[in-house]
C-alpha cells in the first residue's frame, strides 16, 4: 500500500493499458514533434487525435483543435519546445469559455441580485442532487444563506435524498412531498428565499431525457414561475454532465439551452477515468462556461472548474 | 444519418470510378468516413479502428466498385458486421437447481441499477411467474434505499432492508430470508461505484464471493462515451458478469458503448432498458442496435411499442364497431389516449429516421390533443354516441364549454367522419392491424 493510499487519497491510474497508450510525457513528445517545423507530421497529428478522440472530445472539435494548432505552427515556426505546449494548452483553453461576472463560481462572492436563484437541470443519473448537496454546503460555509427546493418529485425518494442533504449542509429546505406539481415546489422555494431573505436558492428537478419534449416543456414552465416571484430568476441554469458521457451530452446540451438556456456547466464523476472532453465543443459552441467540477461523493467533492487544470488533465497531467 | 453516412460513402467512391478493384489506398478514404461514423456514434477509438480494419479487409477484392450504388453496398458490409459482432446465442436470465436464484446488480453510479432492479422483478414476476425479494445494499447513496422500496411496492414485491451500513450483510441475509420464504428469486441491487474506487470494488467482489450468485448484470448507461470500455473491463474482471444492460436507450444517443463493451469484453447484452416505467425493459436486438449506431433510427422498436398498446382483443372489438358503424367518439377519444399512452408524439416521431428532422421546423403540436379532448369531453354521452345530433345549439354549448370555437368543432367533426370512412374503407379490407394507419391521419399539427 502507497503512502498516498494510507493518507486516504484514492489512486487514480488507467487501469486499461491495453486500449488506452500512456498519456505520460505526452506533450514533451508532442513538442519534439513539431519544433522547428512549419507544419505538423501525421504521427503527431495521430497522437493527438488519439488523445483527443479518448477523452471525449469528439471529431468535429479534434478536428477544429487540429487545424488552429496547424495554423499557429505555420504561423509561429521556430519556436521553442516550451512555447509550442503553452501554444496547445491556448488553443484548448481557448475554447473553454470564461464565466461572466454576474455569475461567479466563488462561493463567497457577491451577487446583484438577492436571492440569487439557480435552477439545476440534466438527464436521469447525471449527479444532479448530489452536485445540489455539494453545492449547498460550500456556499453556506462561505457564510451565504442557502436554500434548496425539492423539484424533483418524480423519481422514487429524490426529495428523501435531498432532505438529507440539506441535513448534512445544514441548510433549509422546501418541499411537498413527491408527487407533487415541480412548478409549484419551485414556485414556493423562490418565494420561501425571498421572503426569508436567503442569499442564494438551489432548485433541484427531475432527471428527464433530453429528446422527451412534453418534460422538457414541463421545465421551460418551471423556469417560468420562478420569474414571477424573483425579477429575472432564475438567474443562472445549471446543465449537469457526467463526465462519462459521449457526444451525446452535445444533443443534451442544445436540447436544455432550448427549453431553459443554460447559463453554465458542472461536470460530474471525474474522479474516475472518464475525462469529459465533450464540454469543450460544448462550452465553445454554445458559448456556456464549465462552472464546477464534481470528484465523488462525499459532500467536499466538488471545485471550482479550472480551464488550465482541466486541459492539464486531458494530457495526462 | 444511415443514408448520409452511404452518401459519404457513395461521394467517396467517386473517385474511384474506372478503377478495377478496391485497394488498401484506393479505400481510405471510405475506411476514415466508416471510422468518423463510429466515432461519431461513440465507440471506442480503438476499438473503431479494429472494427475498420476488418470492414476494410472485407471489402478488399468484393464487387463493390463495380455495384451501381457503392455507398450503399458499403453501408450494408459495414451493418452485417455490427450485427454479426453483436449476435450470438440469445441467454436469458438463469435459474438455480435449488431455489433461489441469486440475481447481483452493479455498475457505474447513476447508471440507473436501482431503476432497472426493479424493471428486472417486475419482468420476472409477470413473465417468468417468480417470486422476487430484493436486496437493498446500496447502503451509502441517501435514500437509495427508499428509493428501491417505493419502486417495490408500486410491483408489490417485498425489499430486504437493514439499518447498518454493511452491504455484504444485506445481500446474505436476503438470500437467506428468500430461503426460508420459500421465495424463489433474490435481486441484489449494489451502489453505484466508480471502477477506481478500490475498496467499493472490493465490496462488490465480497458480495460476489458471500452469496455467489447464479447471474451477475453489469449496468451501462447507453450515452456512456470512450470511457465504457475502461469500467466494463474493470467491473468484468472483478466480479466476472454474466450480461450486459444498456439504460437509457429511450433517449436519441447512437450508442456506440454497446460496440465498445461487447468487442471488448463479449458478454452478451441481455436486456436494454428504454424509459423510466417499469414496464420500459425489452431484450437486446443485434439488428436493432446496428441500425442506431449507424444512425438509422429504431423502427421496429417503435412498431413494437405500438402493437403493445394495442392489443389484439380490443383490436378486434374495434373493428367490429367500425365495420358495423358503430364506431363513434367514445371510441374516438379512447384512440387519442392510447396513442398519448404509447409516450410524447414527438418520442415517437423521433424514433422515426428523419423524421425528427423533418419536422424540426415544423413541429407536431403534443397539445393538438387537447382541445380534442376538451371537445368531446364537454359532449353528453348521448352526442359522443350520435354525433349527427350535434346542431348549432349543441355545437355552441360544446365550444363554451370546451373553450374552443364552433369551428374547431366543426372541423373535428368533419375529421372525425373523413377518418370513419376511411376506417370502414380500410377494416373492409381485413386485418386490423392497420389501424394505426387511420390514426395517423388524427387532426395533429397543421
Amino acid at each position: 500500500m502507497g503512502l498516498l493510499d494510507k493518507l486516504g487519497f484514492k489512486k487514480k491510474e488507467t487501469l486499461d493499458k491495453g486500449v488506452e497508450k500512456s498519456r505520460e510525457g505526452i506533450l514533451n513528445k508532442l513538442g519534439r514533434a513539431f519544433v522547428g517545423k512549419d507544419q505538423v507530421d501525421d504521427e503527431t497529428l495521430d497522437d493527438l487525435e488519439e488523445i483527443l478522440i479518448t477523452s471525449d472530445v469528439g471529431v468535429h472539435t479534434t478536428l477544429e483543435i487540429i487545424k488552429r494548432i496547424e495554423a499557429r505552427v505555420a504561423k509561429d515556426k521556430f519556436v521553442t519546445q516550451a512555447e509550442l505546449q503553452t501554444m496547445l494548452r491556448e488553443e484548448i483553453v481557448n475554447l473553454l469559455k470564461d464565466n461572466d461576472s454576474d455569475k461567479p463560481a466563488e462561493f463567497d462572492a457577491n451577487f446583484p441580485v438577492k436571492p440569487h436563484v439557480v435552477l439545476v437541470v440534466g438527464v436521469n443519473g447525471v449527479g444532479k442532487t448530489t452536485t445540489i448537496g455539494k453545492l449547498a454546503n460550500l456556499y453556506k460555509k462561505a457564510g451565504k444563506k442557502v436554500l434548496l427546493g425539492a423539484a424533483d418529485t418524480f423519481r422514487a425518494a429524490a426529495v428523501d435524498q435531498l432532505i438529507i442533504w440539506s441535513e448534512r449542509a445544514d441548510v433549509p429546505i422546501v418541499q411537498q412531498g413527491q408527487d407533487a406539481d415541480p412548478a409549484s415546489v419551485a414556485f414556493d422555494t423562490v418565494s420561501s428565499g425571498k421572503s426569508r431573505g436567503s442569499d442564494i436558492v438551489l432548485v433541484d428537478t427531475a432527471g428527464r431525457l433530453h429528446n422527451k419534449k412534453a418534460l422538457m416543456d414541463e421545465l421551460t414552465k418551471i423556469k417560468r414561475v420562478m420569474g414571477k416571484v424573483v425579477d429575472g430568476a432564475p438567474h443562472e441554469v445549471i446543465l449537469v454532465l457526467d463526465a462519462s458521457t459521449g457526444q451525446n451530452a452535445m444533443q443534451q446540451a442544445k436540447a436544455f439551452t432550448e427549453a431553459v438556456d443554460i447559463t453554465g456547466l458542472a461536470l460530474t464523476k471525474l474522479d474516475g477515468t472518464a475525462k469529459g472532453g465533450i464540454v469543450i465543443g460544448i462550452s465553445n459552441e454554445l458559448s456556456v462556461p464549465v462552472k464546477y467540477i464534481g470528484l465523488g461523493e462525499k459532500i467536499e467533492d466538488l471545485q471550482v472548474f479550472d480551464r488550465a487544470n482541466f486541459v492539464n488533465a486531458l494530457f495526462g497531467e | 444519418m444511415f443514408d448520409s453516412l452511404s452518401s459519404k460513402l457513395d461521394k467517396a467512391f467517386q473517385n474511384l470510378k474506372g478503377e478495377a478493384r478496391i485497394t488498401d489506398v484506393n479505400i481510405a478514404e471510405t475506411i476514415r468516413e466508416i471510422r468518423r461514423a463510429l466515432l461519431d456514434a461513440d465507440v471506442n477509438y480503438e476499438v473503431a479502428r479494429e472494427f475498420t480494419k476488418e470492414i476494410q479487409e472485407k471489402a478488399l477484392g468484393s464487387d463493390v466498385l463495380t455495384s451501381v450504388n457503392p455507398g450503399q453496398q458499403f453501408t450494408k458490409i459495414v451493418f452485417d458486421e455490427l450485427v454479426e459482432t453483436f449476435g450470438g446465442e440469445k441467454s436469458d436470465i438463469a435459474a438455480a437447481h435449488t431455489p433461489p436464484t441469486v440475481i447481483l446488480i452493479a455498475g457505474l453510479q447513476g447508471s440507473g441499477k436501482t431503476t432497472f432492479t426493479g424493471k428486472l422483478a417486475r419482468y420476472l414476476k409477470q413473465e417468468h411467474k417468480r417470486n422476487p425479494l430484493l436486496a437493498a445494499a446500496d447502503v451509502y447513496r441517501p435514500a437509495a434505499v427508499n428509493q428501491l422500496k417505493s419502486l417495490a411496492s408500486q410491483i408489490d414485491v417485498p425489499v430486504y432492508s437493514i439499518e447498518q451500513q454493511d452491504a455484504v450483510r444485506v445481500a446474505k441475509e436476503a438470500v437467506a430470508m428468500a430461503k426460508s420464504l420459500a421465495m424463489d428469486t433474490v435481486i441484489i441491487d449494489t451502489a453505484g461505484r466508480l471502477h477506481v474506487d478500490e475498496e467499493m470494488m472490493n465490496e462488490v467482489a465480497e458480495i460476489k464471493k458471500a452469496v455467489n450468485p447464479h447471474e451477475i448484470l453489469f449496468v451501462v448507461d447507453s450515452m456512456t462515451g470512450q470511457d465504457a470500455v475502461n469500467t466494463a473491463k474493470e467491473f468484468n474482471e472483478r466480479i466476472d458478469y454474466n450480461g450486459v444492460v444498456l439504460t437509457k436507450l429511450d433517449g436519441d444517443t447512437r450508442g456506440g458503448a454497446a460496440l465498445s463493451i461487447k468487442t471488448v469484453v463479449n458478454k452478451p447484452i441481455k436486456f436494454v432498458s428504454t424509459g423510466e416505467k417499469l414496464d420500459a425493459l425489452s431484450p437486446f436486438y443485434p439488428d436493432r442496435m446496428a441500425q442506431r449506431i449507424l444512425g438509422m433510427g429504431d423502427v421496429v422498436s417503435l412498431v413494437e411499442k405500438a402493437q403493445k398498446e394495442f392489443d389484439e382483443d380490443e383490436a378486434k372489438r374495434l373493428q367490429s364497431r367500425i365495420s358495423s358503424d358503430k364506431f363513434d367518439l367514445e371510441d374516438f377519444l379512447e384512440q387519442i389516449q392510447k396513442i398519448k399512452k404509447m409516450g410524447d408524439f414527438s418520442d415517437l416521431v423521433s424514433m422515426i429516421p428523419g423524421a425528427s428532422k423533418a419536422l424540426d421546423n415544423n413541429e407536431i403540436d403534443e397539445d393538438a390533443f387537447k382541445p380534442i379532448e376538451a371537445i368531446i369531453y364537454s359532449m353528453t354521452p348521448e352526442e359522443r354516441q350520435n354525433p349527427e345530433i350535434l346542431n348549432g345549439t349543441r355545437r355552441r354549448r360544446i365550444a363554451a364549454g370546451s373553450g374552443t370555437t364552433v369551428r374547431e368543432i366543426n372541423d373535428l367533426i368533419k375529421q372525425f367522419e373523413q377518418m370513419k370512412k376511411m376506417m370502414k374503407t380500410m377494416s373492409k379490407m381485413g386485418k386490423m392491424g392497420r389501424a394505426l394507419q387511420g390514426l395517423k391521419n388524427l387532426p395533429i399539427g397543421k
